[in-house]
């Protein structure tokens, strides 16, 4: 278990994770690196305390702060980072060489049997730029892995990466989760690897943690603003609640061009200004074809269409963002003159945060 | 006649040494200046360049004063240090941008392995660096062996010497001084 509370460059963060991938989820320039940086021994932190399991790795004010050998911590770099001018084997036997007490026959023992593990074994005598990616990214982790870390720490390698890399990675990562009890702490910008990965997610902006928990319950309900467009949350609209009723469960909101009913939302009152949040999935859109709206439905321009791999992006005036799926945006009758639209705001999909 | 290859096998001699000896001081300086930040390590690089800045007959004549208190003054050891100073600079800026050009991830990660600082150094560093560092030692060979015609006469007593060795402080001072500005300046840290 990493307890950290550290304070460095701008970043200043605390939080505890246990078993299974942790994500460290924000933008670019968010601290994510830093905070791996530090707790791997490669940044000192101005303040703060990093304690692994038991042991205090650092400790601003009693001035502990174990080199990066002593911490038991696995690193894998963004970049891979593997030893170019050796071989695969001897980038696995390296971590063996510095432990004290492993026999010579051990770590060939245990090198063979995480070449065996890691479907190294055909790979092993080349040096990384003559294997496949895939091989060098097994390779990274195994190496990272064969010294038994008590932590492992992974920065952001799936950027850049192609879709079968990407599920590679993905694959190499539950194995890690699945096979071994090594805690794993990840940051990321891949939403994608969150919800296929994490158990826990801490969402990282500006060097502050905003917000943590299941990556579901993050997703479903950001703390702010801030949090909700950090999770790329589209539809985010300044509003009124004007009328709450508990008994018949709905409660109606004023936007600034119009007014929707939504759910009942517990904890909030009459005439409290709120951010309205709605998926771009869940909202239905039309074209406009004279009729009166109905409830909850708004009529907004249409001012950009664009293509997405399995739905379409509609863009509205108003900043009013839909996706439908292709097939039914195909289905639409075509007039392309037909600017006019009507947006189907649906009430159970109406979520609310904090104060704009 | 035959042909006397004696003063080519001592040029390549002199240069061999000269190297040998500057590239063991160069290469832990240009590592700890490329590696760690510390208070007055502005001033070792300067010292480090030293021989750059200072005119070849004040530098020869004290040194010359220098070695004549070991006494090893008008000796082949003399004409060594000679070329091993002013090979010095050279080499250290080579070796220098040499191992800053090798990617700190691989050292990260070697120490993140459990290395220690001489491991990573010797199994990850160097060898990383060493295409580079070879192009380095090749060329402070080349300048202490073309240097060699100057500083051979080092190497012969002309039976007369003396002086003080202490007129050079200031003279050092001033380049000094000039280095550490030139690296500020460099640096943006003056007229940024």
């Amino acid at each position: 278990m990493i307890q950290a509370r550290l304070a460095a460059h701008g970043v200043d963060v605390e939080f505890q994770s246990a078993s299974g991938i942790t994500v460290l989820f924000g933008a670019a320039g968010a601290g994510k690196t830093l905070i791996l940086d530090a707790i791997a021994g490669f940044v000192t932190p101005a303040s703060g305390r990093i304690i692994l399991d038991d042991e205090i790795l650092f400790d601003g004010a009693s001035r502990v702060n174990l080199p990066p050998r002593r911490r038991h911590c696995g690193y894998v770099a963004r970049h891979w980072a593997l030893f170019p001018h050796m071989s695969l084997h001897d980038n696995l036997l390296f971590p063996l060489a510095c432990l004290p007490g492993v026999a010579r026959l051990e770590r060939h023992r245990r090198v063979k049997a995480t070449l065996e593990r890691f479907a190294l074994v055909e790979a092993a005598p080349h040096r990384p730029h003559a294997v496949s990616p895939a091989e060098r990214l097994r390779a990274t982790v195994a190496r990272a892995l064969i010294g038994e870390p008590k932590l492992l720490l992974v920065d952001e390698p799936a950027t850049g990466l192609d879709m079968a890399m990407r599920a590679e990675w993905h694959q190499v990562l539950r194995m890690v989760r699945d096979e071994t009890s090594v805690p794993v702490l990840l940051s990321t910008r891949d939403l994608d690897t969150c919800f296929e990965l994490a158990g826990n997610m801490l969402l990282l902006d500006a060097g502050r943690i905003l917000q943590s928990g299941p990556p579901r319950n993050v997703l479903d309900q950001p703390i702010g603003v801030e949090a909700a467009r950090l999770l790329g949350i589209r539809n985010l609209f300044p509003a009124e609640i004007v009328t709450l009723d508990p008994g018949r469960n709905t409660s109606r909101l004023r936007l600034e061009n119009f007014e929707l009913t939504g759910p009942y939302f517990p904890g909030r009152l009459r005439g409290d200004r709120v951010w309205l949040c709605v998926e771009p999935g869940q909202l239905h859109a039309a074209p406009h074809n004279g009729t009166k709206p109905a409830m909850n439905q708004v009529a907004a321009r249409l001012e950009r269409a664009s293509e997405m791999p399995r739905a379409v992006r509609l863009e509205f005036a108003g900043g009013i963002v839909a996706e439908v799926a292709r097939r039914d945006f195909e289905q639409q009758p075509k007039d392309n003159d037909n600017k006019e639209w009507l947006v189907d705001f649906p009430p159970h999909a109406l979520r609310v945060l904090g104060c704009p | 006649m035959p042909l006397d290859w004696s003063p080519l096998w001592l040029g390549l001699r002199y240069a061999g040494l000269a190297t040998l000896l500057s590239i063991l001081v160069a290469l832990p300086l240009a590592w700890l200046l490329a590696r760690r930040r510390f208070p007055g390590c502005e001033l070792l690089d300067a010292a480090a360049n030293l021989p750059l800045v200072l005119p070849p007959a004040v530098l020869i004549y004290y040194l010359l004063v220098a070695l004549g208190r070991w006494h090893l003054r008008f000796s082949w050891h003399a004409a060594v240090a000679l070329s091993a100073v002013y090979t010095l600079p050279l080499l250290f800026r080579m070796t220098r941008a040499s191992l800053a050009a090798v990617d700190h991830s691989f050292e990260s990660a070697a120490r993140s392995l459990g290395a220690e600082e001489w491991r990573t150094f010797w199994r990850v560093t160097l060898p990383l660096a060493w295409r580079a560092l070879a192009a380095a030692i090749l060329a402070g060979f080349v300048r202490a062996f073309v240097d060699f015609g100057a500083t051979a006469f080092l190497a012969r007593d002309p039976s007369e010497g003396g002086g003080s060795v202490w007129p050079i402080v200031p003279i050092a001072a001033i380049a000094l001084a000039a280095f550490y500005i030139g690296n500020r300046v460099r640096r943006g840290q003056v007229l940024a």
